[in-house]
Formats: structure tokens, C-alpha cells, sequence
């Protein structure tokens, strides 16, 4: 346990100093750090999913409250202990069918997967799991072969229903934390390949001699682009440069590397440049449930210019970046300000920063946000590594991913403490 | 109480369409009544003759502009042997009665010279001088701003001008040339009114005609923006030493010409109004030292001067839309000089004509500007400014001087950053200040209630065309439902209009977008600066939409703000909530109601009229009494 509380601390303090960059590392150091949480997790005889549920639920708490802006570390606690929910119920499902059914054998027989009884448990699993889940596009999907009595697994966590045929107490308890690491491994994985599976689809988007604009820098957005270059398209992008960080000059460098035609523009010119734009595609800090964006500064300017001149604007983020939360008052309570030496140099200003009114409060103020917050309406589209979804979609795909109770009762703990 | 359907919307319909808090002012409705007439009563001195009433009121409401009657009216008749003769009879009228008794009162006032040349001789002579200029067009191939050239221009595109003029002269009769001289000047002072077209960069003929010119030798930049080929782009910083080195052989060049040449090439110059004031008092210099060399005419030479050192000033860098304007004006002036004037009397009208224009356009006009602006203040306002425009900064200031409390929040963008010198200014005089970037507007526009903007000119189909990053600002102050007043000064109106910002701009130099000032660490682009791929693009305007501004604040006044509350003693704002049918056949008549807060309205009439009412619209009903 000592050694997870120090990975916990250390995670801790990467949050606070905001020494990790970027959503998606952040998501996997994340999702490490809950494995190793969950499998230093010692369970009891029973209910060793609640166990492990607050043992997440402890750790997430600290996670989430060491960088509050920064959603992916919810969204993966929240991930995780959906997972274990999950897993829980299609263990005991598979339990409760497995004691009716007559158990075959052992954990040895993990190979004969498509024994009846193992299909019957899947069908249960799957009949719970609809029952207890929001309607989705995807459990609409999936309970259909069920019916027809196909063998088939659901994305989350589905491989572990083979394995549970077991209904030995003992055997069990270890199941669960083994399924919940392999689905937990299952989540790394998708996050560190979701540019890939974003990127594939980037030929069904961008078409010859296109002209897309981006701001900022996102590695998404680069590996996008690249991917349709790669598709031997041809298409030129204007690159606006992102003040106060000009991580554009950096993405433009990229691309000009790669070979595509690449102007960079200041920010200011966006309105100028974007009636000859095909297309914008920009990457997201995370998607809201109401398909709301925080995204980078100055996107919800160039949003307001593509919608003025119904250019569409589409936002690239892998499913780490959904965020089951409804946002309040985003500009404010989900974003933070940086340093205004990236404005202003405090040398340079340091005899005005003397001045002072009479009430005493500095006459100077330098504001430099580091969100923006773009609504629903001004996005066309989001492209995650599950598809492309409309921004009203998002809710849905929020069910898929992850459990209600979760929602609630995180509020309540956090409440609570 | 059921007024004609499409009298009620009428007045309603300006309302309805914008609701911004200061008012319902519609840039587009207001543009077209003032730009135009400020246009054409400064290209074509006597185009009002034959307007009437209306014409006169415009030019009334330009105070002092040098458009004064007296003058214009009584040209000499000398004066129609030069230059005047071309501006004279386009100008004489629409009407042919206007231009009979126009040429009576000539008579009368004019001497016996003029009686003797006759209608035909003077066409002729005129015909030959256009020829001569549309020749001396041809061989210099380049775009003269200013009204000498809109008449040769007029003449090369108008499909009637472009007959050969032999052709013309030919078939040329007294009673034809009776007949055309009244009816063909509108045509021609409609043709003047057309803008000329600008020197078009990626017409290569042209483009090398105007290099063998050139005063400045500029070396094309590389890897320049596709969509931008119509726009000169040189690499920065080569033709300053070499000009340098060139300063002892630019022998016509006017030492004062050449330095404010010098200042706008190297941007320590920059601003519409500094720029222009600038150029003014060079060209007054200019004037001051001037001496008319023997065998020629003051006006022609002086304007041909002047010509070739705007050419040199465009080298150095393309004139905003104000300088033409102003240059506009000083040629109108010279062309206008009475030849009855010695040098020193012609001199001396001139100096005075700019100090006026500087004083009056400008300086007065910023003042006018103020005043108006200031009322827009209130305590507790927080005021948005884009960039550093002089006109917003001494609003801000003279409304600090007024002990106003209010704030202001400073966006800045690259490369410039203006805004860092005006954040400075407004802090030393003590003004509460918050600086931010661009990216950060719609962040702060939650808190701001009116945003301030510059413009470097105003186009008469209601767009602003200013510093590139306006539009954002403007879009965003838009989107946030803060009313955007933009400050212009008139002479910056120009007629000329604009949809977008790519087809006429101003590229910066490309290498200060790669270089961010202050920063060292970024340096992403050092090494690539020379891939083809890359292509570095510094706008410098952008093109706002009319529809973003919510005012305009001129030395004329404030655009039409308010004007529609003005008239009325009572407005009450409601919702069409039903629309129902009457009677049948022949006398259907259609119903709407209308509900103000409760307060039903109803209102009955013939169904052809209601089509553009629709249900769930919001309506204003304004109530005036008419005794």
C-alpha cells in the first residue's frame, strides 16, 4: 500500500504544479495509476466490487481535486469505476447463470469460449446490462445479436465473460481485480492509439484540394492532417499561430515537414482568411455532455467566423475527452489563467505596474485565459476514435461510457469530504 | 384604428432587425446617404451645379471642405483653355435647360476670348488633351490615385469613351456636340464617381512596367500566399540601405517627400491620420519650395509633381484609403486654382488649403468625434479597444479628464502589438486597465459593455475596413450582444466597396509573423523559413461587415442612433401571437394580434399586405402624435 500512496502523491503534485501537458498523457498516467491502485487494492470476501469502487473513489477524489480544470482525470476515474461496475455485473450475471447452468469446468477451460453456458451468461450479462443502462445506439446494437444468439462481446469488458464460469467464492474475488486490470489495460490502450483510429477517417473527410483551417497546435489535429496526406490527398492549411502560446508555428512546422502546404496567419487574421476556408478542424481540451467544447483560447472566436460564414467546424477528440459533466458557467469555473509574461514582459511593463488607484487595487490587470468554451451549435461535428458524432449525440455516447450512479455519487463524496 | 399594413412595417422593420442596447443603427441604411455625395463633391468641383437642392444640402454638411460655390461657379473662362476645360463641361448638368442657363451666366461673366472659340474648337481641344493623357496613361501603365487620373480612366473604360477619338472628332458637329455636351457629362460624372481600379500585382506586364519606374527597388518576397497574388509583397529591410545609398541621385524627389517616404518604409510611421498628416505637410513643403519652371503652368506641372511623389510614397508603402482622399483633395484644389493667380498668390491658396484640410478633416474632426463619443461613457462601464487608434485613445482620455469611472480592457494581437504602447499611455494618465490578447475576446466580453474600435476607412456599403483582428472583435462584441461603435473620421469615408478582406489588402512583412518579439523560446520556424511549403501571410486590414457595428461615430455625427426612438413619444415592444382570417371571397380580410406585455393589439386588413408578418415575431409599436 505505501508504495501506491507514494505514486498517488507523486501523480498529485505532477496535477497541482501542472507538470503534465495535454489530455492525453495525463489520461494514461491516470489510468496507470488507478491499475496500480486496483490491483494493490486487497479485496474482501464480499462485495469486493464495492471495495475496489472505494478504493478508486479515494484515489479519484485527490486526482480531481488537484487539477479540477484538467476533465480527463475525472473522465477516466469515472471510466474505471465503470468498468469495475461492469465487470461486477456480468460476473455475478455469469455467476447466477452458471449456477443454474450447471458449471462445465474450471478456470482451465478459458479456451472454450463458445460453450453454451458461457453464451447463455453472455446473454444474461447482456440482458442486465440493458436493463440497467440508458438506451444507446450501442446496446441497441449489440443486444440484437444477443437475441439471435451469436457469440458476441461488448467492447467493455466483454472478454472477461468467457473466463467467468466459475462460481468458486475464492476464484472469483481474483476474477473480478484480474478482469478490471485487463478492461483498465483494455482503456490504456484505447487511449494511447485513439490519434490512429481518429486519423483513419480523416480520407472520409478531407477531400482533394481542401482548405482547412486550425488553430493552435494539437497532436490529433497534425496526425488528421497527415493521415489524408498520406492518402496521397493534396489540400493546402492555414495555420493560426495560437498567441499567447504560438504553438501554430510549432504545427506548421510539422506539417511543412511533412510536406503540405502550409500558410501561418496571426490569430487576428482568422476573420480575413476564413471565407476561403473549406473546413476547420481543430482539437478539444474536452467535450461537455451537451456537446459543448473547452477548447483551446481563441477557438470560440474562430467558431463565431466559421459559423458566420458557414464554414463547418469540426472538432477532433479522442472518447478520454468526453466528459460526462454539464457545463455551468464554463469560461470561468473550467478554465485558468496563465502567466502574464506571456503578454506582457514584466520588465518591460514594471513602472506601470507601480501605479496605483486610489482604492488601492493595482490600475494594470493582465488577463490570459488558457480555454475557450465553444457551445453546441457553433460545432458541426466531432470526430472521436468511435466516429463521427453530431454535438447533440454526445449524451448518448456519455451513457455508453460510463455509469450514472458514478456521476452522482462523486458529487456526493466530494460533497461529503 | 387600422393603419395601412405596409405602413406600420415599414418604420417597424429597423427596429425589429437589431436590438443592441444603443440603438437600432444600421450601418448599411446610413453609408450610401453620406459617402457617395462626400465623394462626389470633392472629385468633380461642380457636379452640384446641376443637382439642385439635395446636392447642395451634402455638400453643406461638409463645412468648409473647399467645395465653396463662388468658386466653383465662376471659373474663368481663360481657365477652359487647360486643364479646367476637361472638368468643365461634364460638369455642366443633367438637364439641358441647367446647362443653357449655366452657359448664359458664362457668357456674361466670361471675356470675349471665349465667345470666340466655339463649341467644336473647344471639343476638339479637349478631345486632343484626353488623347494626349490616355497616351501618357498607356506609357506609364501605372495607377494614378488620383481624380487627373479618374478622368483619363473614365475615358479608357467607359465602352462610349473607348471609340478612337478621331473617330469622334470626325462626326463631330455643332449641333451634335450641342446635343452631347448636355447629355453625356452625367454619364461621364458617373463614370468618374467609379473608383479607380487598382494596380493589380499579379498582372505581370504591368507589374514590370511599374519596376522600370521604380523609385525603390524592391526584391520580391518568396514563397508568397496564392490567394494574395494580387498584392504587392517585398521582403523587408532590402530597400531601405538602397534607397539610402540612392539619396544623392533621387534628384527630383523633395527632401520632405523622401523622408516621411523613408518613415512609412520602415513603420516608423504608422496610423491613417499620422500618415496622412504626415504626407500633408511634406506636400506643403513641397509647395513652399516650388517654382514653376518656365513654359509650363503651375496647375499641370504641380499636379504632375505631386502625382510622382505619391508614386514614390506608394512604393514605400501602398496608401491607405484616407491618403487618397486627402491627395484627392490637394489635386482638386491645385486643378481649381484660378490662372489669374500669380505663383506666390497660388502658393499661398495651397498652403493654407492643406493647413485647412489638416485643421478641419482631421484635427477638428477628432474633436467633433470626442465629444460625440464621450456621450456613450457611462460610470461603470468597462470599454473594449482593439489595437491603438488616436481617435479611441482620446475618447477614453477626455472621458478620463471628465472623471468618468470606467475601465478598459486593452486586446492585442500580433505582430504588431499596438496595444502595448496605448495599454502604457492609458495607465500613466491612470486609467484602470486590462490587457489581454485576441484569443482571449470572447473571455472578456462577458464583462465589457461597449466595445471602441478605429477604423482606417469606411466603404460605403457599411463595411470597416481596419486593422486586421477588428472583425474578430467586432464578431465577437457581435455574438455577445455588445454594441460595437466604430470611430471614423469623414474624410476617411471612401466610395468604394468590399466584401471580404483578400480582394484589396495590405501584406506586412512575412518574416514578423515567424518571429514572435519578446519571446526567444519560440522559435519553431527558425529553421524552415525557406521550405516552399511554407508560406508566412501578415495581413494588415480586414474587412468588418456592416452588420457587426452597431454605430458609427463621425465628425458628422453618430450614425442614425436612436433616430427611430427620436421621433416617437411612445414604443412599446410585443409579440405577434396569432394571425387569423375573416369574412371570405373578395373582402377576406386578414387579423393579427399583437400582445405588448398584455396589452392586445389587433389589427385587421387586407391579407396581400401581412405576408411579412409572421407568428412569434417580436414587434415595436411606435406612437407619435401627429398634431
Amino acid at each position: 500500500m505505501p508504495d501506491v500512496q507514494a505514486l498517488v502523491n507523486d501523480f498529485l503534485n505532477k496535477l497541482k504544479k501542472r507538470k503534465i501537458e495535454g489530455s492525453q498523457a495525463t489520461s494514461r498516467q491516470t489510468a496507470e495509476l488507478l491499475r496500480s491502485v486496483i490491483s494493490q487494492q486487497r479485496v474482501p470476501y464480499n462485495n469486493q466490487a464495492g471495495a475496489l469502487i472505494d478504493a478508486v473513489k479515494a484515489v479519484g477524489e485527490q486526482l480531481i481535486a488537484a487539477n479540477p480544470v484538467e476533465l480527463a482525470v475525472g473522465n477516466i476515474v469515472r471510466r474505471v469505476l465503470h468498468i469495475i461496475r461492469e465487470e461486477d455485473l456480468s460476473l455475478t450475471t455469469a455467476a447466477m447463470a452458471g449456477l443454474n447452468l450447471s458449471a462445465v469446468s474450471d478456470d482451465e477451460d478459458d479456451e472454450e469460449r463458445d460453450d453454451l453456458p458461457v453464451l447463455s451468461a453472455a446473454v444474461v450479462a447482456a440482458a442486465a446490462r440493458s436493463t440497467l443502462r440508458p438506451p444507446s445506439l450501442q446496446t441497441l446494437l449489440e443486444d440484437m445479436p444477443d437475441t439471435a444468439a451469436i457469440p458476441h462481446t461488448s467492447s467493455s469488458g466483454g472478454d472477461s465473460e468467457g473466463k467467468s464460469k466459475s462460481a468458486d467464492k475464492s476464484s472469483r474475488s481474483r476474477k473480478l481485480k484480474h478482469d478490471v486490470i485487463e478492461a483498465v489495460n483494455e482503456l490504456i490502450q484505447d487511449i494511447t492509439t485513439c490519434h490512429e483510429q481518429i486519423a483513419e477517417q480523416a480520407v472520409e473527410h478531407i477531400h482533394q484540394n481542401e482548405v482547412i483551417l486550425t488553430l493552435g497546435s494539437s497532436r490529433t489535429v497534425l496526425e488528421f492532417l497527415c493521415a489524408a496526406k498520406e492518402k496521397k490527398r493534396s489540400f493546402r492549411v492555414f495555420v493560426a499561430e495560437g498567441a499567447p502560446r504560438y504553438q501554430g508555428h510549432l504545427l506548421a512546422k510539422e506539417l511543412v515537414a511533412r510536406g503540405l502546404q502550409t500558410t501561418l496567419i496571426t490569430d487576428s487574421a482568422v476573420f480575413a482568411m476564413i471565407s476561403r476556408v473549406n473546413m476547420v478542424i481543430v482539437g478539444a481540451h474536452a467535450v461537455m455532455a451537451n456537446g459543448g467544447v473547452i477548447a483551446p483560447v481563441g477557438l470560440n472566436m474562430v467558431a463565431l467566423a466559421a459559423q458566420k460564414h458557414a464554414v463547418p467546424f469540426v472538432v477532433l477528440a479522442g472518447s478520454h475527452k468526453l466528459c460526462p459533466l454539464y457545463p455551468h458557467n464554463p469560461e470561468v469555473l473550467l478554465n485558468e489563467l496563465r502567466s502574464p509574461s506571456e503578454l506582457l514582459d514584466f520588465g518591460e511593463f514594471s513602472d506601470c505596474l507601480d501605479f496605483r488607484s486610489v482604492t488601492g487595487s493595482p490600475l494594470l490587470h493582465v488577463v490570459n485565459p488558457t480555454f475557450d468554451y465553444v457551445p453546441p451549435k457553433l460545432v458541426s461535428l466531432f470526430i472521436t476514435d468511435t466516429g463521427g458524432h453530431n454535438p447533440s449525440y454526445m449524451y448518448r455516447l456519455i451513457a455508453d461510457y460510463y455509469s450514472a450512479d458514478d456521476l452522482v455519487v462523486k458529487r456526493r463524496t466530494t460533497s461529503g469530504n | 384604428m387600422i393603419p395601412p399594413p405596409r405602413h406600420a412595417s415599414a418604420p417597424l422593420s429597423p427596429l425589429r432587425r437589431d436590438t443592441v442596447p444603443v440603438g437600432s443603427y444600421n450601418a448599411s441604411d446610413f453609408m450610401p446617404a453620406t459617402s457617395p455625395t462626400a465623394a462626389t463633391s470633392s472629385s468633380d468641383d461642380v457636379a452640384w451645379v446641376g443637382r439642385g437642392g439635395r446636392a447642395g444640402a451634402a455638400s453643406s454638411s461638409f463645412p468648409g471642405g473647399g467645395f465653396d460655390m463662388p468658386a466653383a461657379s465662376s471659373v474663368p473662362a481663360s481657365g477652359l483653355t487647360t486643364v479646367s476645360v476637361v472638368n468643365l463641361p461634364p460638369g455642366l448638368s443633367e438637364k439641358a435647360g441647367v446647362a443653357a442657363e449655366l452657359q448664359n451666366d458664362r457668357t456674361t461673366h466670361s471675356k470675349p476670348l471665349k465667345e470666340k472659340t466655339t463649341k467644336a474648337e473647344r471639343r476638339a481641344l479637349q478631345e486632343a488633351q484626353r488623347a494626349a493623357k490616355a497616351a501618357a496613361k498607356a506609357e506609364g501603365g501605372k495607377a494614378p490615385p488620383a481624380s487627373s487620373g479618374a478622368v483619363s480612366s473614365a475615358n479608357a473604360k467607359s465602352a462610349k469613351a473607348a471609340k478612337p477619338s478621331s473617330q469622334k472628332n470626325d462626326n463631330v458637329t455643332v449641333a451634335a456636340s450641342e446635343k452631347k455636351g448636355s447629355d453625356r457629362p452625367p454619364e461621364k460624372d458617373r463614370k468618374k464617381d467609379v473608383p479607380q481600379p487598382r494596380m493589380q500585382y499579379d498582372d505581370k506586364s504591368r507589374v514590370e512596367k511599374a519596376k522600370k519606374r521604380a523609385v525603390v527597388k524592391q526584391t520580391e518576397a518568396r514563397n508568397r500566399v496564392e490567394l494574395f497574388r494580387h498584392l504587392p509583397q517585398y521582403e523587408h529591410g532590402t530597400q531601405l540601405p538602397d534607397l539610402e545609398s540612392k539619396f544623392f541621385q533621387l534628384d527630383p524627389m523633395h527632401p520632405a517627400v523622401y523622408k516621411v517616404g523613408l518613415q512609412y518604409l520602415s513603420g516608423d510611421l504608422c496610423g491613417g491620420n499620422a500618415r496622412c498628416i504626415a504626407m500633408l505637410l511634406a506636400f506643403q513643403e513641397v509647395i513652399k519650395d516650388y517654382s514653376t519652371p518656365p513654359e509650363k503652368t503651375l496647375v499641370r506641372d504641380l499636379t504632375a509633381k505631386i502625382g510622382s511623389y505619391v508614386s514614390f510614397l506608394i512604393e514605400c508603402r501602398p496608401l491607405s484609403i484616407s491618403m487618397g482622399n486627402a491627395i484627392r483633395f490637394l489635386k482638386n484644389r491645385i486643378a481649381k486654382l484660378p490662372l489669374t493667380f500669380s505663383e506666390s498668390e497660388a502658393k499661398a491658396t495651397l498652403h493654407s488649403d492643406i493647413d485647412r484640410f489638416i485643421n478641419e478633416k482631421i484635427i477638428l474632426a477628432d474633436k467633433v468625434i470626442v465629444k460625440h463619443a464621450v456621450t456613450k461613457i457611462r460610470d461603470g462601464d468597462v470599454l473594449l479597444t482593439y489595437g491603438s487608434s488616436s481617435a479611441v485613445e482620446m475618447i477614453l482620455l477626455h472621458a478620463h479628464e471628465l472623471g468618468k469611472q470606467f475601465r478598459v480592457v486593452v486586446v492585442d494581437s500580433r505582430p504588431k502589438l499596438e496595444g502595448k504602447l496605448l495599454l502604457r499611455r492609458l495607465v500613466g494618465k491612470g486609467i484602470s486597465c486590462t490587457y489581454t490578447h485576441m484569443n482571449a475576446v470572447s473571455y472578456i466580453m462577458h464583462e465589457v459593455t461597449r466595445v471602441f474600435l478605429g477604423a482606417s476607412s469606411v466603404l460605403s456599403n457599411g463595411t470597416v475596413y481596419s486593422r486586421v483582428g477588428t472583425a474578430c472583435v467586432a464578431m465577437v462584441a457581435h455574438a455577445f450582444h455588445v454594441p460595437v461603435l466604430v470611430c471614423c473620421e469623414a474624410y476617411k469615408f471612401h466610395e468604394r466597396v468590399q466584401l471580404d478582406s483578400i480582394c484589396s489588402n495590405e501584406l506586412g512583412d512575412p518574416d514578423a509573423i515567424s518571429k514572435v518579439g519578446g519571446r526567444g523560446e519560440i522559435n519553431f520556424l527558425d529553421g524552415c523559413a525557406n521550405s516552399e511549403n511554407l508560406q508566412l501571410l501578415n495581413l494588415i486590414y480586414d474587412a468588418t461587415p456592416s452588420d457587426y457595428v452597431s454605430m458609427i461615430i463621425t465628425d458628422y455625427g453618430m450614425g442614425k442612433q436612436g433616430s427611430i426612438a427620436d421621433k416617437y413619444e411612445y414604443i412599446m415592444y410585443g409579440k405577434l401571437y396569432k394571425i387569423q382570417e375573416e369574412g371570405s371571397g373578395a373582402d377576406i380580410k386578414a387579423e393579427l394580434l399583437i400582445s405588448f406585455g398584455g396589452l392586445l393589439m389587433s389589427l385587421k386588413g387586407n391579407p396581400d399586405y401581412i405576408a411579412e408578418f409572421q407568428l412569434d415575431q417580436k414587434y415595436f409599436l411606435c406612437m407619435r402624435k401627429l398634431v
